[in-house]
């Protein structure tokens, strides 16, 4: 049995030794390198280009501008295509652009030898802009009048709304206490170590092969024929090892050019491997929000109503479009699921970089708000925080009220009383005196989440698995799944072993997805593979060992339903001990015997038409230094429901990455522009903080494993919730231990000297 | 302008024609073939280029190749031998400190450096967050590498 065991990582030894390959370690003879001229301001109009000097120097091989490309529009967002043309994403990109949107937009391309005489060329091409006003922030972007950054657009990617629970307005008139509040989330950016990289050449004169960094290797091939107006039979997509993608490899960003550069240059090889400072700004961020919210609640702690408005700044392009904001407001509704509830969401085009999908997809930024206005409300009715959320959140049985869904398995309450006792909740506030003074104070905070398994029904949930039985007896088994670091191979691994009866040691994954010949499946984004994957596998892995022992039944004239697979022999159900025969001879019978058999080999494409909501919570304690504005995290736990747990080991990896991403979100992580010109102040990781490993304490995580019944092993979504919860108790616990309400992330020293001195703590 | 170094690259002596221009990280990759040495920036930020240069751990993209001149480096290719993983990155595979990866060549080097040098030594988790603090990690949340390291310096003195 392989599942729930903290079995290794499959891909562990190929990491630490230096051997994993990742994109730019595809070195290609006579490769050439491609970079982009970036505006150097935010928003106007090439009135002038002037690239002959730059085409003069030796070893630039073509320059390409705004006038070379193709006049196709193209979305890039990584979502399944979608039949319904209302449901399509919004095509607003092209290639290169003459209209500037945002500072660092691409204007032109350089292609050359090498990386040095790119930068030289780059210098050499002289533009001339005519400038318009920077619209940086939503509400310029939507002033009477406003440039309307894409034509036709009023600067609005979407709008959507939706009610639940009854008339938003009668819930709160009936509540003994409405509150009011407003709540601000900041530009993030995933800064996965690896950036952005891809390369693409031709080995015919028909096909495109492109190598690429990203989670949808599938999905980016659909992409690039739709840039290039070529059928998508005609690109292939390898994806192999990826340095982390969080979202922000969930979306096309250079794979449509390198494709582009290497059918205009003979299909010889072109690669583009963004720069950090390019990568932070050209490729996407988190969508900062504002939210605008109202609760009502009873005196006796029930929770009402909550009436939300959310803002969301999608920035120069759509990508995601209003996705993002839409699936932010499905969140609410399955943590408080028998509250009225009333969601309006907004997503604006502005004069910054491209907001798309990042960890959580909308969920970190409504949740802050939603968490911040609980706190609120239990405070004010004079509630244990954790009791006012135990009597309100989610629990086994409540249906989603919108889709009627039940909720198949929920185990909230019980992760709100494991992090009560987790982190001694009642013990540390009896023994703390009700007001602290001195100078340095401490908190406890909660806060909870629910998060999604996939996007069915919004989206196609579909996953493919094909496995093929060796000579040797050992299996390989590919997946359209990708691995980006989460673990999914080593997951897909464990499922096959623990259905066919293999041992863990003889399923080998293919790592690396090659549209060619990879089973067609959407990648990875919202949590999804061990979910969706889960039915693919387990019917393929089911299927096989069937096939495995109807060959074995040949063979010895048993039946097949008297006969196992146990630890990789084949044996009788009613005596193991006896005529035990090694998978190994099967699979040589079944391919070398000249009459029976064949090879051994299972496919399956799976839909998958359910999704599963997980939840959980983030139980902190900190220190705050108040004249220095500081916060230290003294202890801090997450608590998951995610289902069946599939690897202890993988799982608290997710969660601690996550939560140490939750930690930077909360107190550090900001995109800083100038709100007059739009520039970018801090597009590195000196000045965009990442959490360093001084900065992030030791992370507790518990699991309460629920069952989920719609998924192939009981398990429902672990990467990306983790993310979710920590901000908010932090902001919780800051709370407790000073008095103030912060609401407005992040709360770096800067913030908290603000808000202390409003308070006159300072 | 090329000039000509000689250095030992993972014990072995290499003569190299480098560009006085290139950083030590391209011409490891590029000429030595050593693509465990990872870019992430490029520019001294994030510590995935990490290797040793007679046992310290350095940013090899910020390292000019002809300093390297004379010089021993170390690379995550020369730890395992014989098929057999070194302590450090045995203790990296068990301790779940690997997820993407990309970090982890250049991790287990700084890692490597520090138990070489606290080796007997009783040291807490606190005192080994600094002596990684040049390495970023975006996925791990760093709690595991440091479980790693601790489990690298526990067991025994034999390497
Ligand atoms: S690549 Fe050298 S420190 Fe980032
Ligand atoms: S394992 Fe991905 S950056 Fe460290």
């Amino acid at each position: 049995m392989a599942i729930g065991k903290a079995v290794r990582r499959v891909d562990a030894i190929a990491k630490v030794t230096g051997r994993a390959r990742y994109t730019d370690d595809y070195f290609r003879p006579g490769m050439l390198v491609a970079k982009y001229l970036r505006s150097t301001i935010a928003h106007g109009r090439v009135k002038k280009i002037d690239t002959r000097r730059a085409q003069r120097l030796p070893g630039v091989e073509a320059v390409f501008t705004y006038e070379d490309v193709p006049p196709i529009k193209f979305a890039t967002a990584g979502h399944p295509y979608a039949l319904d043309p209302a449901h399509q994403d919004v095509q607003d990109r092209l290639l290169l652009t003459r209209h500037v949107r945002y500072w660092g937009d691409e204007i032109a391309v350089v292609v050359a030898e090498n990386d040095l005489i790119v930068q030289e060329a780059l210098e050499l091409i002289d533009v001339a802009y005519e400038e318009y006003s920077p619209l940086v922030t939503p509400e310029a972007a939507l002033a009477a009048g406003a440039f309307e950054i894409h034509a036709g657009s009023n600067n609005v990617v979407g709008e959507s709304c939706y009610a639940v629970g009854g008339n938003i307005e009668e819930a709160l008139a009936q509540a003994d206490v409405v509150l009011e509040g407003r709540y601000r989330t900041q530009i993030c950016q995933h800064c996965h170590i690896e950036n952005h990289i891809a390369l693409a050449y031709m080995d015919d004169l028909e096909h495109i092969v492109v190598v690429s960094s990203t989670q949808i290797p599938h999905i980016v091939r659909r992409i690039v024929g739709q840039a290039l107006g070529l059928p998508c039979g005609r690109i292939r997509v390898v994806k192999p090892y990826i340095g982390g993608g969080f979202g922000n490899k969930q979306d096309v960003i250079l794979e449509p050019m390198v494709a582009f550069l290497t059918l205009q240059l003979g299909g010889r090889p072109v690669k583009m491997h963004l720069s950090r400072e390019e990568g932070m700004i050209g490729t996407r961020v988190r969508h900062p929000f504002t939210t605008q919210m109202r609760a009502g609640v009873m005196q006796n702690g029930t929770l009402v109503a909550l009436d939300i408005d959310a803002l969301s700044n999608s920035g120069a392009y759509a990508s995601h479009g209003h996705a993002v904001a839409g699936a932010a407001g499905a969140r609410s509704r399955a943590l408080y699921p028998r509250t009225a509830i009333n969601y309006h969401a907004k997503t604006v085009y502005t004069n910054i970089p491209a907001a798309g999908a990042m960890r959580a997809y909308g969920a970190p930024q409504m949740m802050f708000a939603v968490d911040c206005m609980i706190e609120e409300a239990a405070r004010r009715i004079g509630m244990d925080p954790v009791e006012f959320r135990l009597k309100n959140v989610a629990r086994q049985g409540d249906v989603d009220p919108l889709t009627g869904e039940g909720f198949e398995s929920c185990g909230l309450a019980e992760c709100l009383q494991r992090g009560k006792a987790l982190i001694q909740w009642d013990a540390k506030r009896a023994a703390r005196p009700r007001k602290q003074t001195g100078p340095v104070r401490r908190g406890l905070g909660v806060a909870c989440f629910s998060y999604a398994t996939g996007t069915y029904p919004v989206c196609l949930e579909i996953s493919g698995a094909r496995i093929i039985l060796n000579p040797d007896g050992s299996v390989h088994i590919q997946v359209g799944a990708t691995e980006i670091g989460q673990g999914s191979d080593t997951i897909v691994a464990q499922m096959v072993a623990e259905t066919a009866g293999i041992p863990l040691a003889n399923v080998h994954v293919v790592s690396t997805q090659d549209t060619d010949v990879t089973p067609f499946d959407t990648g990875a984004y919202a949590s999804r593979q061990a979910y969706v994957t889960s039915n693919a596998v387990f019917r393929a892995a089911t299927a096989l060992k069937a096939k495995i022992l109807e060959h074995a039944g040949r063979m010895s004239g048993i039946l097949p339903a008297e006969l196992e697979i146990t630890d990789g022999r084949i044996v009788r159900r009613d005596d193991r001990a006896r005529k035990n025969m090694p998978l190994a001879a099967v699979a040589l019978d079944a391919y070398y015997d000249k009459q029976r058999g064949g090879q051994l080999t299972v496919e399956v494409s799976h839909k998958t038409c359910s999704n599963a909501p997980a939840f959980g919570c983030t139980f902190v304690e900190i220190e705050v230094d108040v004249p220095l504005c500081r916060v230290q995290i003294k202890e801090i736990y997450n608590i998951h429901d995610s289902g069946i747990i599939l690897n202890p080991l993988l799982a608290q990896g997710q969660v601690q990455g996550g939560v140490a991403m939750g930690i930077g979100a909360g107190l550090y992580e900001e995109m800083l522009i100038d709100p007059e010109s739009g520039y970018i102040y801090n597009n590195n990781l000196l000045d965009y903080k990442v959490p360093t490993i001084m900065d992030v304490p030791d992370i507790g995580c518990a699991f309460v494993e629920t069952f989920e019944p719609t998924s192939g092993y009981g398990n429902k979504s672990l990467g990306e919730p983790p993310i979710i919860a920590p901000p908010p108790a932090i902001r919780n616990a800051l709370w407790d231990a000073t008095g103030v309400k912060i609401d407005e992330l992040p709360m770096t020293a800067h913030t908290l000297y603000k808000h202390f001195m409003k308070a006159g703590l300072l | 302008m090329k000039r000509t170094i000689t250095c030992t690259i993972n014990g072995k002596r290499k003569e190299l024609t480098v560009d006085v221009r290139q950083s030590l990280l391209e011409v490891l990759r590029e000429q030595a073939g050593l693509i465990s040495v990872k870019q992430g920036c490029a520019v001294g930020e994030c510590g995935a280029c990490t290797v040793l240069i007679d046992n310290v751990p350095i940013d090899s993209c910020l390292y000019l190749a002809v300093w390297a001149d004379g010089r021993s480096i170390r690379t995550v290719e020369g730890e395992s031998r014989d098929g057999k993983l070194s302590r450090v990155q045995q203790a990296f595979v068990e301790a779940g400190a690997v997820q993407c990866g990309i970090c982890t060549p250049g991790f287990v080097m700084a890692a490597t450096a520090f138990v070489e040098k606290h080796r007997g030594r009783k040291v807490t988790r606190p005192d080994i967050r600094p002596g990684l603090a040049g390495n970023l990690c975006r996925c791990t949340g760093y709690d595991s590498i440091i479980t790693a390291v601790q489990k690298s310096l526990d067991e025994g003195d034999e390497p």
